[in-house]
Formats: structure tokens, sequence, C-alpha cells
């Protein structure tokens, strides 16, 4: 390596291992980021890519290796040394109190004060102004956060980082609430800081991102840096291999939908979400047997109530759901399960699961009640064991015991228990949000080619996803979602990414 | 209905609510001015007695809201306060030393405090099982070591503040108090102040709200809450100190009486705010003081115990009708465990 080269790095990561109890999360990582450069680090969920990122910025602390910054090598105990070293990280999950303004938040921990520890709001909201101007990152400062779009809230984090002089930049899956246009918003952003010298590490499992924006890529594995390689010479394909290790088929493999009877009927549901506000204004939607219909849209438009609400967890204030001519509206979770509609729900630990129950009681949390699993009061332990052996089998989770709890098992496996218990039943309608979130592809793939193959078994399905990708992947209809209303439905021939995504923004098209 | 609809209706509300409040507290304001017309002696000694009233209240609403600001419920209030009054007593009896007594009750209240971050932050305890802990301990403590017959040698008495006390109406109820009446009014405006102006406060509110949010940008969250639950817990030991040192002059098993789970709805009724718990208390304060009133102003109709119960219902009334539609710190009564 030439003294040119040297002198650029302006972090290295050398041998980094970091265990966790019975997992390697890293195993002897190094990685290189130069000055001005985006160095993205594609990843599979579990890669161990968000591990690596919190030990650079002193959360964690690795069990062996070094960091270097800026050709010093450095023991990060916690965040407040990674700052003052000139690392700043943007969170997947913000980082912001909702209740207090930009500025406040800009400046907590790094507070603008006069005397004796009285806060300089004045000053503080100037400061803001002022990064906002240099660094084109458009807020208002005195808004409260729990007000602002994503988008913007994520510009406010960014503008945290600078504040506090960060040079070198962390995006820990900064494109996962954004619409492609601001996704693509933000990549503009990203070029202008680096034009301005800021080094950006640029976490994703998105490939087309990599491609789009990235300098340099790195790939983990297993917690292993497992290939680096150039934006100019890189395929979705080729990188989607590095990143899997195996050949992977990114299209969702399908035949052409033959829809029959109508199966699920909304008209005009008004649904309110935990704070009282109307969250679903009137969405009228209609699912036939043997199509997929997929709702895209920015997270917190009206999808997740609109789900609990189909699937009985949430009243309807008004408005009507009949599936297969039955009125539905007032029905319990229970009555609704019972007419064969299957669901996956959006949060698996919090309602998929019981995670303290054995895989077993878990794939008849929907039929426990029923014959042969109760006699009466009393529970058929054998049927219950036998029934979960049998799905265990049949759905390839992994590890195969259905006496272990429900919560050792990897997010991709949860999801496989759920699947296997709400394909198990004679179903009508499928209701599945978020289905593959945060899973790795092989069990991605697995779920998806279940998901067709109910449809070509003449159920209905409704697929409700943040993923864009994931929605024009499975559907035979795309219905964008904007502000509680579906505010066009697509057949997917018509549906590319720009239109959906121009709609998703609230864009008339 | 419309966006457009429900907007205007959530404004309306918000609107009418904030009027509604102006017109309760003029109409309060001429009710009052309106009785001290009318029994100016009476009214004048109703009042008074509803600042003191108040004060153990609002010392026990500061403590609660400085620990749920930080993310801590402390339900252990009660016990703070019960113990705080007693050892700030018995110092007092031993040595016969006001200052060193009501010092003795807030270290008191102090190390509760910390004992109840203790529990709910290193052990990671249930926090509503730990203020439980501190509650039936301080009952036990208390009653156990308890020797009936001592009284204390001196009260914390009134000093009117010069000219100012001669003010007709505000003068007696505004000052010409005790100390620890006088130094609680303070409080409440220093903790508003810090609160929301000051470092200390914005990092404390930060805690309680989204303490991962705090820990990304350097702040120790859980220092920051043994700290407040510490400094917390002074407040509920002064309370004590006021109960036994500066309102009664004696210690009782119980004597308490509950004010400390009535300063938690004065809490929430003043939305975890210092200024508006005062006013809660104020409120508190005067349904306590109307008891004692009640049968000079010739109401011995109603049977005296339906007087006592007031405060009481007014608690129920409040929790009932409050809690739920303000909204508390997001991060309360959840350990915060980074790794």
């Amino acid at each position: 390596m030439s003294d040119a080269d040297k002198s650029t790095i302006v972090l290295e990561a050398k041998g980094i291992t970091k265990r966790f109890p019975g997992v390697l999360a890293n195993d002897s990582v190094d990685l290189k980021l130069h000055k001005g450069e985006v160095l993205a680090l594609l990843g599979e969920n579990g890669a161990g890519k968000s591990t690596l990122m919190n030990m650079l910025y002193g959360l964690y602390h690795p069990d062996e290796g070094e960091i270097w910054i800026k050709g010093e090598r450095v023991e990060l105990k916690n965040p407040r040394d990674a700052i003052d070293r000139g690392v700043g990280m943007v969170h997947q999950h913000f980082q912001l109190v909702p209740v207090m303004t930009v500025a406040e938040n800009v400046m907590l921990g790094s507070e603008i004060t006069s005397r004796g520890g009285i806060l300089a709001r004045r000053r503080a909201v100037k400061r803001v102004n002022e990064l906002s101007q240099q660094y084109g990152l458009e807020v208002d400062p005195t808004a409260l956060v729990e007000d602002l779009p994503v988008g913007t809230q994520q510009r406010v984090e960014i503008i945290k980082a600078l504040y506090r002089n960060a040079d070198i930049l962390i995006l820990d899956e900064p494109t996962a609430v954004l619409t492609p246009q601001e996704a693509n918003e933000l990549f503009r952003i990203m070029r202008d800081l680096t034009a301005q010298g800021v080094s950006i590490i640029f976490i994703t499992h998105k490939l087309k991102e990599v491609l789009a924006v990235a300098d340099r890529i790195g790939v983990l594995r297993g917690g292993r840096v497992v290939g680096t390689a150039e934006p100019s010479t890189s395929t979705e394909t080729s990188l989607a291999e590095m990143m899997v290790g195996r050949s992977v088929i990114l299209q969702v493999k399908k035949e052409e939908a033959r829809p029959q009877d109508l199966v699920l009927k909304v008209e005009n549901l008004h649904v309110k979400d935990d704070r009282g506000h109307l969250a679903v204004k009137g969405v009228d939607l209609e699912i036939r047997a043997g199509e997929i219909v997929g709702v895209a849209g920015v997270q917190g438009n009206g999808q997740r109530e609109l789900v609990e609400a189909l699937t009985g967890l949430r009243a309807v204030e008004d408005g009507r759901v009949t599936i297969d001519n039955v009125d539905s509206t007032q029905f319990s979770p229970r009555q609704i399960t019972e007419l064969g509609v299957a669901h996956i729900p959006e949060d698996r630990e919090k309602h998929g699961l019981v995670m303290a129950y054995t895989l077993a009681d878990n794939m008849v949390l929907n039929n426990y009640y029923q014959k042969p699993y109760a006699r009466g009061i009393v529970m058929n332990k054998e049927a219950v064991v036998e029934n979960g052996a049998h799905l265990v089998k049949e759905f390839d989770v992994r590890p195969p015991n259905v006496l272990t709890t429900a919560g050792k098992l990897s997010g991709g496996n949860k999801q496989k228990v759920i699947v296997a218990r709400e394909f198990s039943r004679p179903t009508r309608l499928l209701i599945a949000a978020q289905p593959t979130r945060g899973i790795d592809v092989g069990s991605i793939e697995f779920i998806h080619n279940q998901i067709v193959a109910q449809r070509d078994r003449g159920v209905a399905v409704l697929v409700v996803s943040a993923e864009l990708d994931e929605v024009l992947g499975l559907a035979d209809q795309v219905a964008v979602m904007f502000d509680g209303r579906i505010v066009k439905t697509l057949p997917i021939e018509e549906a590319t990414r720009e239109r959906v995504g121009l709609l998703m923004a609230g864009a008339e098209v | 209905m419309t966006t457009t609809m429900a907007a205007t209706t959530k404004k309306g509300l918000k609107l009418d609510a904030a009027l509604v409040g102006r017109i309760a507290i003029i109409l309060v304001a001429i009710a009052a001015l309106a009785y001290y017309f009318y029994r100016p002696q009476q009214a004048t000694a109703v009042y008074a007695s509803t600042l003191r009233q108040s004060t153990p209240l609002v010392l026990g609403a500061l403590c609660g809201l400085i620990g749920e600001r930080t993310g801590i419920i402390n339900i252990g209030i009660e016990g703070q306060m019960l113990l705080g009054a007693f050892i700030a007593f018995l110092v007092n009896v031993y040595t016969g030393n006001l200052f060193l007594a009501v010092l003795a009750g807030i270290l008191t209240g102090a190390l509760l405090g910390l004992f109840l971050a203790w529990m709910s932050i290193t052990l990671k305890m249930d926090q509503i099982i730990g203020g439980t802990v501190i509650n039936i301990l301080a009952l036990g403590l208390t009653s156990f070591f308890y020797v009936a017959g001592l009284t204390t040698k001196g009260k914390l008495q009134p000093i009117p503040l010069g000219p100012l006390a001669d003010i007709p109406l505000l003068g007696p109820i505004f000052f010409n108090n005790a100390p620890i009446t006088y130094l609680t009014i303070i409080l409440v405006f220093f903790f508003q102040f810090a609160l929301f102006r000051t470092v200390w406060g914005l990092r404390t509110r930060a805690v309680g709200e989204h303490p991962s949010a705090a820990d990304t940008v350097g702040i120790r969250v859980n220092v920051m809450r043994y700290m407040n639950t510490t400094l917390a817990g002074c407040l509920s030991g002064l309370a004590g100190a006021y109960l036994t040192l500066e309102a009664v002059g004696s210690f009782e098993r119980g004597m308490t009486n509950g004010r400390g789970f009535v300063a938690l709805a004065v809490m929430i009724f003043g939305k975890w705010t210092p200024l508006g718990s005062w006013g809660a208390a104020l409120l508190f304060g005067f349904a306590t003081a109307l008891q004692t009133q009640f049968q000079f102003l010739g109401l011995d109709f109603i049977p005296h115990q339906f007087v006592g119960m007031f405060p009481y219902v007014l608690t129920i009334v409040v929790l009932a009708g409050f809690v739920g539609r303000s909204r508390p710190p997001a991060a309360e009564g959840k350990v915060y465990d980074p790794e």
C-alpha cells in the first residue's frame, strides 16, 4: 500500500471479533474507509453489520481486534469517545425524542448553554439553521420531532451528527423507511456530504441502492467480510450471490394469476389508531380468490390499522368488511379465523407467537380448542406434539425440535412457524403483513414461494409490505396506500417503481 | 368523515379546553374574592390552610415527577414521607435541633430514593414492587420503633416577611408561613425552570422519554436515573419533615395518611410539570382545608366523614378522568439495558 493511499484512510478496523452468548457476531473483520467516499456495507440481516457498526460507535466493545481512526489506535468505551473522534451514526431506529423540538434533539448531550447550565435555545436554533444551509438539509429547528415525516426525521439525525463535527458518518439501513424518491434525495445529500469531505459507511441489504450510490462495496456474511467489489463491475445478481453465498433467484417465480370469485370486500372502511386519530380513512378494496393484492406504502399510512381491522384486532369505526359474503365487520378474531382467514402479523414476536411456549403449542394457537387438540377442557398433548412435528418437517423449521421455545429461534424460523400454523388449515383469505421483514434471504424465498403456492390453490391474498420490491415481486394488483386511503390500484403490468413511488408520496399520477 | 373535518374538530376541542380552563380559573378567583368579602377572616384562614395543606402534596408530586421524567416510577413516596417524618422527629427529640432534624428527614428520603434506584436499575426489579417494598418497610419500621407520648422540642414557626405580610388577604396567605412552606414554593419555580430550561432538565426528560437516544449521544442513562431518583427522594423526605416539624409537632403512626398516593394524583393532574402540580396540589389542599372549616361554616348537616372523604374522592375522580388523557413520559417503568 502506498503512503498516499494510507493517508486517506480515516477509519480502519483490523481483525475485529465479537462474540455474544452462543453467537460469533463478527469474526476477524477487516474494513477500511477512505476520506470522502461512500463505502456500502452489504449483508443480510444477522450478517453482523449492525454489531460491527455499534463497535465503531462505542456501543459494543470488540473482544479482539483494533480500531484505528485517523491514524490513531483507539479504545471506544462509549459513544462519547466515538463522537469526540468525529464518528457520527444514524441508527436504523431513529434516536430522537419525539416530544422535543429539532433543536433540542440536535444539541442533546452537547448542549449550547449560557452561564450555569441554562440552555441557550435561540443560539441552538441558529446553529441548526446554519448546518441545514451548509449541507442542504432542510428542516425547521423549532418543530416537534413527532410532527415530522420520517424523511425529515432522518435529516435531523444527520444534522445531529454534523453538529458534533462528525466527518465519519455511519448510516444504518437509512432507506428502510423511505419512499424511492426520498431515498434519492438522501443519496443526493450523501453526495453533497462526501463532496465536503465527509466519509460515509452506508449499511444496507438493498442491492439497487448499493449500485446507485457506493464508491466501494464490502460484503458481510456470517460475521465475516466475504468480499469487496466495485459498483462499476458488479451486478445485482453477483452481489446477491456474494451476500447469500449461493446463487439466488431475485425474482419471485409465478404463473399468471387466474382470479375467481370475490372473497374479500372492504367498503368505506374507517379505523382509528392507538391515539384515537383516524388512520384508515375510507378504504375500498376487493380481493378475488387466486390473486395477490399487494399494498404498497410508506410505513404509518394506515396499513397496520387496516390489517388489524380486517383481522378483528382493532375496532372498525365505520364501513363494512365482508369475507365470502359474510359481514365480518364486528367479528372477533376467532370468528374471523374460523371463516378461513390466515394472518401473518407484522410483529411476529408480539402478535405472532408466544415466545415462552414450545413450537408445538405455538402451532395450535389458532385451533387448540378444537379436536383433536382438545377434549373438552383437557388438552391432548400427543396430538399437539404430533401436529408440531409434522409441520416443523414440512416447513423446514430449524432446529426441528418441537419442544424448543419459540423465543430461541432466529427471525426467519420464527416466521416459518407462523406460516406453518397459518397455512395448515383450509384457507380462503391470507393476510400477510411485512411477511419477510428482517429475515434471511433463504427464508424470504421460502415464504414467497409459499404465498404464491397459496394463491395458486385458490386463496385470496393480501400482502402488506414496506419493501416496495416485495410488493412488486409478489402482487398481481398493487394498491398504493397514502394517508389512510388507497389512492390507486394498478395491475402489476402498469405498476412501475417510479409510478408507485410517486403515489406512495401522495402525488397524483 | 374527512380529514379536514377531523382536524378542525380536534383543533376546536383543544381551543375549547384552554378556554374552559381560563374561564374556570377566573370563576374560582371571583368566588374566592366573593367569599373573602363575605367572611374575611374565615376565608383567609381557609386559603392559608390550603397553601399549608398543599405543601407535602407538592413536594411529593415533585418527587414523583422528577423520578418519572427520568423513567423511574416511584409509588414509594408515601413510605419515603413516613420514614422521613419519623427520623426527622426522632432527631429533633434527641438533639433538640430543628435544622438537623429537617436535614435528617431529607437524608432519609434520599436514602430510600437511592434504595428504589438500586432495586429498579441494578436489580431490574419491577418498579411498582420496589415502591411497595419501601411503603411496607416504612410502615413496619415506624410502627415498630414508635414510642407513644414523645413530642418535638419546638416547631418550625411562621416567619412574617415584613410589610409584605400586612397586605390584606395575600399577606397572611403567602407571606406569613413557616420555612418549609416558603421553600416549597421556591422549589416549584426552581424545578419548573430546571426541567425545561437547563441542561439537566433536557437530559432528564430525554432519559425518561427515549433512553437509547440519550445513550447514543453520550448521556449515561442509568447514572442519571440514580441521581435523579435520589434527589427526588430528598423532596419526599422534606415533606415528611414538614409533617412532624412544621405541621403537627409530633409523630403518629401512619401519619402520612395516603398523602404520598394523593401526591401521585397531583402529579398526573399537573401533567408531570412542577407548576401544574402546584396548581393541582392547591386544589387538593383546598379540599383538605375545607374539612377543618366546614364545621365553622355551619354546614354540620353534612356528616364529617363525608367531608373527610373529599380529598380522596377528588383523587379518584382525577385519576379516572385524567389518567390516559395526559401523556406520561414514554420510557417510565422500563429497565434500560443497552446490550
